[in-house]
């Protein structure tokens, strides 16, 4: 048999997928298995997709993915704890040719930044959210999260999250869509294939959204954290599975195809 | 000669960002300065200039549309009043931590806590010592007169991006609220995407063109070894800032006594050193335009000939502690001051001078 150089192998021809060069080639900080890293890849493959890497504008948050700046090849800013929605809002009204979007966890949105995401949305900020719930706080070192399940145990709720103690868990996709501002609300996740390519859909949707002026594109993404929930990646897949998607069921909460002015008359009515 | 017109301090302060050619305002309602944002509404600039004005849903959100409007090159501003300005210190942290420049307006009123609407100076400290976590300054002017609220906003914004640092107008709501004649500024236009690209470009993130590397606005840096480079740079910077100090001195060459007194309370003092003079009491006044920068070395020099310094404030006595440090305690220096709202009247002060430093 002929000998096989490694140059044989990467030629254009035999090429079935390729990194995109929005991603940077920094060496991811997240632990294995963390969803974080997969969702980054797909906003920067959408980001070269729609070829918008110039016009891009990302709002990082305080929490594992505050350094999503060193990976997603485009402009930042690195906003507060919480506060991505309204560096956001300034940013897009600003300059409102750019795309602009937020990239928050769950603390940072629903818990520290639950006013700000939601009068973000209210306005109809023609931005795009990405949220990443991993029901815990993955920086902090796994404490409660406002979307912490029933029963859960963390950090700061070691005998598991109790509703008399610690209220209810939040469903802030849920809550969002109610507002007359989002056009565009979905719950996603990237624990196989076919959910990561659903993922994408709904990301390069968001930004479709966006240039289209539609207002508010609001994709949850229901995430792993091994180290935070404190198993290997593959039972958080398995835990994520059997227990956050029947809390937190998967698909789109609200897809408004035309203007989403047009859907406030019915909000009026209720 | 600009237009003159017969204003409000807050209207002008509105009138002058849109004179200065500011790209944004974000704002959330409180006396006493809700006609700054009031004001802007009915004048619609987005329709004349393009400014964007957005009433944001608490300070917390306004200080952080101007982070984010900041970091695009913009100028950018926000106002409020003492118990919203507290709520943005994590923000103005953020901006200082960061760089960024913006103006920032604090129509001071009693505190704490919600404490009352009427005007006082009680947030001397928290504008210029910091107020936010970790080692930062504000640039913070003092306006004593509707015409500098005028001057202040076009001055404040010169700095803010000479230094790329958060400026900070220390009003309060006795200048806020009092009509004065003023002259106000020309307009200037907003500036171009090509010319914020021109002179921002190596920092704003305004969308990254192939040819060059990420703009990112941040304070963050978890590498104490370059955290505290970032920390010896900012030091740096506040200490040059010194070249732009400001201050005014009233009657001050044949004074034996003085007063130092800034915004509303300096101008009670000098019809303080008219009564004072009439009974034959030779009393200047040093007035601190820029309370950071702080005219240390000037107040220094005059005040060390004094015979003794009433300081006045509408506050519990802030600045007089500055006032000590500058003189370096080789005279007597004393601390005068009303507040819960209540502004000191000239007589009382003169007969603070007579007490607390002439007979004391
Ligand atoms: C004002 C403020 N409060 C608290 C913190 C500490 N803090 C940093 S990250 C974080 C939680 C992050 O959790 P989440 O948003 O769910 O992100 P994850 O790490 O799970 O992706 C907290 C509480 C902070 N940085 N700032
Ligand atoms: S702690 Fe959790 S969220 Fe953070 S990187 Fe690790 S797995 Fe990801
Ligand atoms: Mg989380």
């Amino acid at each position: 048999m002929a000998d096989i150089d490694i140059k044989d192998i990467i030629r254009e021809e035999n090429l079935v997928y390729k990194k995109t060069d929005v991603l940077t080639d920094n060496v991811m900080h997240y632990c294995p298995g963390c969803s974080h890293g997969v969702v980054h890849k797909l906003v920067a493959e959408v980001i070269e997709e729609m070829g918008i890497q110039e016009q891009t504008i990302g709002v990082s948050p305080v929490g594992c993915s505050v350094f999503a700046y060193n990976y997603i090849d485009i402009d930042w800013s690195e906003a507060a704890h919480g506060r991505a929605p309204a560096v956001a809002t300034a940013i897009k009204r600003l300059m409102p040719e750019k795309f602009v979007f937020t990239y928050q966890g769950d603390g940072d949105l629903a818990s520290i930044g639950a006013a700000e995401i939601l009068h973000a949305c209210n306005r109809g900020e023609n931005i795009v959210v990405i949220f990443i719930n991993n029901a815990i706080y993955g920086m902090t070192g796994g404490q409660m999260a406002p979307t912490t399940l029933v029963g859960m145990p963390t950090a700061t709720s070691p005998y598991g999250r109790q509703i008399d103690l610690h209220g209810y868990p939040m469903k802030m996709t849920e809550i969002v869509a109610t507002l007359p501002g989002t056009c565009f609300v979905t719950r996603q996740s990237v624990e196989k294939a076919a959910a990561v390519r659903k993922t994408k859909k709904a990301i390069r949707k968001a930004f479709e959204n966006q240039k289209a002026g539609k207002g508010t594109s609001f994709i949850e993404v229901v995430s792993t954290c091994s180290s935070g929930w404190k198993v290997n990646p593959v039972k958080a897949n398995e835990w994520m599975t059997e227990h956050m998607f029947p809390f937190y069921p998967l698909g789109d909460k609200k897809d408004c195809e035309k203007d989403p002015a047009e859907d406030y008359e019915k909000y009026m009515k209720g | 000669m600009g237009e003159l017109r017969l204003m409000k301090g807050n209207e002008v302060i509105a009138e002058a960002a849109i004179r200065a050619g500011a790209d944004g305002y974000f704002g959330y309602p409180i006396t006493p300065q809700s006609e700054i944002m009031e004001t802007l509404m009915v004048r619609k600039p987005w329709e004349e200039t393009g400014m964007v004005v957005l009433q944001a849903e608490s300070e917390v959100a306004s200080i952080n549309m101007v982070y984010g409007g900041a970091g695009c090159g913009k100028k950018v501003m926000t106002s409020s009043s003492s118990p919203g300005v507290s709520l943005m210190m994590e923000g103005i942290s953020y901006i200082a931590g960061a760089e960024l420049p913006c103006l920032i307006v604090n129509i001071v009123r009693g505190g704490p806590g919600l404490g009352t609407i009427q005007p006082s100076q009680a947030d001397y400290f928290q504008s210029v010592k910091g107020g936010g976590h970790g080692d930062y300054r504000l640039i913070v002017l003092a306006p004593n007169s509707v015409q500098e609220m005028n001057d202040h906003v076009g001055l404040g914004f010169d700095l803010a991006f000479k230094y790329r640092n958060p400026a900070l107008i220390l009003s309060d709501g006795v200048i806020g609220q009092m009509m004065e004649k003023v002259e106000l500024s020309d307009y200037k236009p907003r500036l171009t995407e090509e010319e914020i690209i021109e002179k921002y470009g190596d920092w704003a993130h305004i969308g990254k063109p192939a040819n060059r590397s990420q703009n990112v606005v941040t304070s963050l840096e978890l590498q104490s070894e370059i955290m505290e480079k970032r920390n010896q740079h900012l030091i740096e910077k506040y200490a040059s800032m010194q070249e732009d100090v400001m201050y005014e001195e009233i009657m001050t060459e044949d004074a034996e006594y003085l007063f130092v007194a800034f915004g509303s309370s300096s101008r009670i003092c000098q019809k303080a050193i008219e009564l004072a003079r009439a009974e034959g009491i030779k009393v200047g006044l040093f007035r601190p335009i820029t309370l950071f920068p702080f005219a240390t070395n000037q107040l220094k020099e005059l005040g060390q000939k004094m015979k003794g310094i009433l300081t006045v404030e509408m506050n519990a006595g802030q600045m007089v502690e500055d006032v000590k440090l500058a003189v370096e305690c080789k005279v007597p220096v004393e601390w005068f001051g009303r507040f819960g709202g209540i502004i000191p009247s000239p007589q009382e002060i003169v007969d603070a001078l007579k007490h607390k430093i002439i007979g004391g």
